[in-house]
């Protein structure tokens, strides 16, 4: 087991570099630039500003350096956001993108695996096409109409909720709802499918055949095969709503380092639009990772040598 | 990658909600309230004196010398205070400096500063601040991208080029409250600059202590009506009352906060929703939503801005081809532009330079004609220029991803296929790669264009279709149009200086470099409660000068 991890943590370092690496040249090579602007700048203080990021260095020397300071956990200034370092810009961004995408994710966890337990075991029965209708409408809805519907329901009419900012839990409300409700569809469609063909394999015919009471043969049989599909599909995707998400944050004015993926390769932040792409690299690595430990938890026939 | 995919999808958003809020909505609005804002008298205040204001995208800097935007500006001007100030109607009015006095050749300004004007910390203002302040922004080491604010001032240029030392600048404290500054050639709108905040003073103790950190909550020390309180990007900037500030008494708000308001949907359902007292634009495809229902808070006002296209002079098809940009020019109905296709108010332009101070706004003589008479005019030059239905002109028309661009690029690429039969082919690329490609003037043919000005001036205009200018993108060269504005420059009778720009503006009109289509407005929403708010050419908003209206 320690051989394992030990083998998966240098098999990330190759998949990092060439993430840093791939993105390093692809925003280098994009037209335009940090100080790019509608009036032109004195060529002196162009040289001026270009030296002072160190732009005025070959590539091969800016990637190095870059490569430097990764090491140290230094993801260097912010071209935009002058007053911060893009490790700052992470450091308070992250944790609210982290609170909301968690909340969102366990909310979708437990509602959608109930949701996709109760319509596998009402197969074709009202409550199954119920579940199934409700999870397709989920999945259909994008939630750059759902965000602003629910705004517009909640806080601009019935006034219950704010409509953005990040405060307390009330400001939570709308938008962990937003990024929930696609998960909850998903997780409700992937649980259900596991389950009907779990439901129908031989250790649950035997288990029903020795008399067992239903919800025991879900509850302590079933369910365990029943999220392996689920945890697979769980890791990028935590990985991915932790993160942030574009639309949300705009939407409900959210401060988190979602939307520094567009905005950072918009104004040719170099040093924002890598580090978050960097970091964001590195979670997908060890969400699969925790995902892979997962799967031995879960199915005893999985062993990590 | 879908991540891209979803920021087009920020953008469909506005769309889809001007469905659910437009047409058939319940006016159930809640924000429509029927509130009698300032109670039985009108003016009775409120008893909590704070103002939200959503503020466009999160700011760069609040460091005044590195800062090129304005939202950035917006929070500044609150935090600073320089030597004048700006009333809530544009004009410039003392601020730190009481007085001063400008001598006869125009080259040389003293100013007396107030006495009791304190920083944040209760340091008293002095002219050394100002001085520190000047200098750094014209330190290269600075890094400052808006230094050309204080050309004017006597070895600026220079220095900011690095060829001479900071201290060479034309700037003198010549005692605690006596600055004095030198400017190298006279600058009649030199006083309308010191509005700007790279000649705002900086307090050099706490800069010196906290290095690139002194713009941070607890660090920044500041000589406005605010203090910083919080800054969270992307989140919040929260000013409080500076207690210390020389007219405190006289400042009514307790705590500004500022919204980054990124989503123009957004930030309407937060205004709708009472969490915003003022917004900082409004969705385009809501105006006549706006209009129908919130048409009493809806404040639209001339913004010193003007939106065109630039022709390519340097290449084929326009080069050399007066009478056919003509043609193109006359052909477009402006009217159906800023009526049917944008709708905030904007007025249709025939000239270039917004109604600016000391300036009598020029337009192309067409612009009185009817647009019919115009049309009948552009076929004529447009054969004249050596086109026809059978030989119809081919060209290219480029603009900046953004919404309201393409729809205005479609309108004109139709007009002038109705009127002269022109083919035209539309592009449009995203906003650094297009600033790369209109510089370069190989690509471009007819290029969309919008320059707001950086001070309440025509010269911020007029200068950059001068053949020299960096903001030249059309390749515009006509020595008769550099020789007015040069002239200008140095001219200190106003009146005098205003005929020199206005003629230079009907030079450049006749040649047609650029095709103007409208003037920019600023159109945004403001609560009831909102008192001494006042629209203004430069769109500069003192919030000292605001109070929130019992409701």
């Amino acid at each position: 087991m320690l051989r394992y991890s030990l083998r998966r943590l240098l098999g990330a370092i190759p998949t990092l570099f060439l993430l840093t690496a791939f993105t390093f040249f692809m925003i280098r090579a994009a037209p335009g630039g940090p100080f790019s602007r509608e009036r032109q700048l004195l060529p002196e203080i162009e040289a001026n500003l270009n030296a002072a990021y160190h732009l005025d260095e070959p590539l091969y020397m800016q990637f190095g350096r870059y490569l430097g300071g990764l090491l140290r956990f230094d993801f260097g200034p912010s071209f935009q956001y002058r007053d911060y370092t893009v490790t700052e810009l992470i450091k308070t961004g992250f944790p609210v993108s982290l609170k909301l995408g968690g909340a969102a994710m366990l909310v979708a966890l437990v509602i959608g695996v109930a949701a996709g337990c109760i319509a596998a075991l009402r197969q074709n029965r009202a409550a199954d096409h119920g579940v199934m209708a409700v999870a397709m409408t989920g999945i259909s809805i994008p939630n750059f109409v759902m965000a602003p519907l629910l705004i517009l329901v909640f806080a601009v009419y019935l006034r219950w909720l704010p409509a953005g900012g990040l405060g307390g839990l009330r400001t939570m409300v709308l938008p962990v709802t937003a990024l929930a409700l696609p998960q909850i569809a998903y997780l409700a469609r992937l649980t259900r499918g596991s389950m009907i063909e779990v439901l129908r394999s031989n250790f649950i015919r035997t288990a029903k055949a020795q008399g067992l009471p239903t919800w025991q043969i879900v509850v302590r049989h079933a369910l365990r095969p029943v999220l392996l599909p689920v945890v697979s599909y769980l890791g990028p995707a935590a990985a991915a709503v932790i993160t942030g998400s574009v639309v949300i944050e705009q939407i409900f004015s959210v401060p988190g380092i979602g939307r520094f993926f567009v905005t950072g390769a918009l104004n040719r932040d170099y040093t924002l639009v890598m580090g978050v792409v960097v970091f964001y690299g590195a979670l997908i690595i060890a969400f699969n990772f925790v995902v892979d430990l997962a799967y031995a938890w879960l199915d005893p026939r999985v062993k990590y040598k | 990658m879908k991540r891209f995919a979803a920021w087009t999808a920020v953008a469909a958003a506005s769309a889809v909600l001007a469905g659910c809020g437009g047409d058939g909505a319940p006016v159930a609005a809640a924000a429509t309230l029927k509130v009698q804002a300032g109670g039985a008298t009108g003016k009775e205040l409120a008893d909590v004196q704070i103002l939200r204001i959503g503020n466009g995208n999160e700011i760069q800097t609040l460091d005044p010398h590195r800062g090129e935007e304005v939202q950035g500006a917006n929070v500044q001007r609150d935090l600073y205070e320089g030597l004048v100030n700006e009333a809530p109607n544009g004009d410039i009015v003392p601020g730190v400096a009481e007085s001063w006095t400008m001598s006869d050749d125009g080259k040389t300004y003293v100013f007396h500063l107030r006495h009791d004007a304190r920083w944040s910390n209760g340091d008293p203002v002095t002219a050394a601040d100002f001085l520190f302040g000047l200098r750094r922004g014209v330190d290269p080491k600075t890094l400052s991208t808006y230094s050309f604010i204080l050309s004017p001032i006597e070895n600026a240029d220079e220095i900011s080029a690095g060829k001479r030392p900071p201290d060479d600048l034309g700037v003198r404290a010549l005692d605690d409250y006596t600055l004095e500054i030198q400017l190298a050639h006279p600058t009649p709108y030199f006083v309308s600059l010191l509005q700007h905040s790279m000649t705002y003073p900086l307090h050099r103790a706490s800069f010196e202590k906290h290095g690139d950190q002194f713009t941070r909550p607890g660090n920044l020390v500041s000589n406005g009506a605010f203090e910083l309180a919080d800054w969270v990007v992307q989140s919040h900037i929260k000013l409080v009352r500076n207690p210390h500030y020389w007219n405190n008494a006289n400042n009514k708000l307790d705590e500004v906060w500022f919204y980054p308001t990124e989503d123009q949907s957004a930030e309407l359902q937060r205004y709708r929703a009472n969490e915003l007292d003022i917004t900082d634009v409004v969705p385009a495809t809501q105006i006549k939503w706006i209009r129908e229902n919130l048409a009493a808070e809806f404040v639209v006002a001339p913004y010193l801005g003007s939106y065109f296209y630039g022709f390519n002079l340097t290449r084929p098809p326009f080069k050399d081809q007066p009478k056919l940009r003509r043609a193109l020019a006359l052909a477009i109905d402006r009217q159906a532009i800023t009526d049917q296709v944008i709708g905030a108010g904007q007025t249709p332009a025939f000239g270039w330079v917004p109604p600016v101070a000391h300036y009598q706004p020029q337009q192309m003589p067409e612009g009185a004609w009817t647009q019919a008479a115009r049309e009948a005019e552009a076929k004529r030059l447009y054969a004249e220029a050596g086109y026809s239905a059978a030989k119809p002109l081919r060209t290219e028309l480029m603009y900046n991803t953004q919404e309201n661009h393409r729809r205005i690029a479609v309108a004109m690429a139709s007009m002038w296929k109705r009127v002269l039969g022109v083919e035209t082919e539309i592009t449009n690329q995203e906003w650094k790669v297009y600033l790369d490609t209109r510089n370069k003037k190989i690509d471009t043919q007819v290029y969309r264009h919008g320059w707001i000005g950086d001070y309440n001036d025509a010269f911020t205009f007029a200068e950059m279709l001068r053949s020299t200018a960096g903001l030249n993108d059309t390749g515009y060269d006509n020595p008769e149009y550099d020789r007015l504005v040069t002239a200008a420059q140095s001219e200190l009778d106003l009146d005098k200086r205003g005929e020199l720009l206005e003629a230079a503006e009907r030079v450049m009109l006749a040649d047609m470099p650029i095709l103007p289509i409208y003037t920019y407005v600023t159109a945004r929403l403001v609560k009831p409660w909102v008192g001494g708010y006042q629209s203004n050419i430069m769109d500069h908003h003192p919030h000292k000068d605001l109070y929130i209206l019992k409701h």
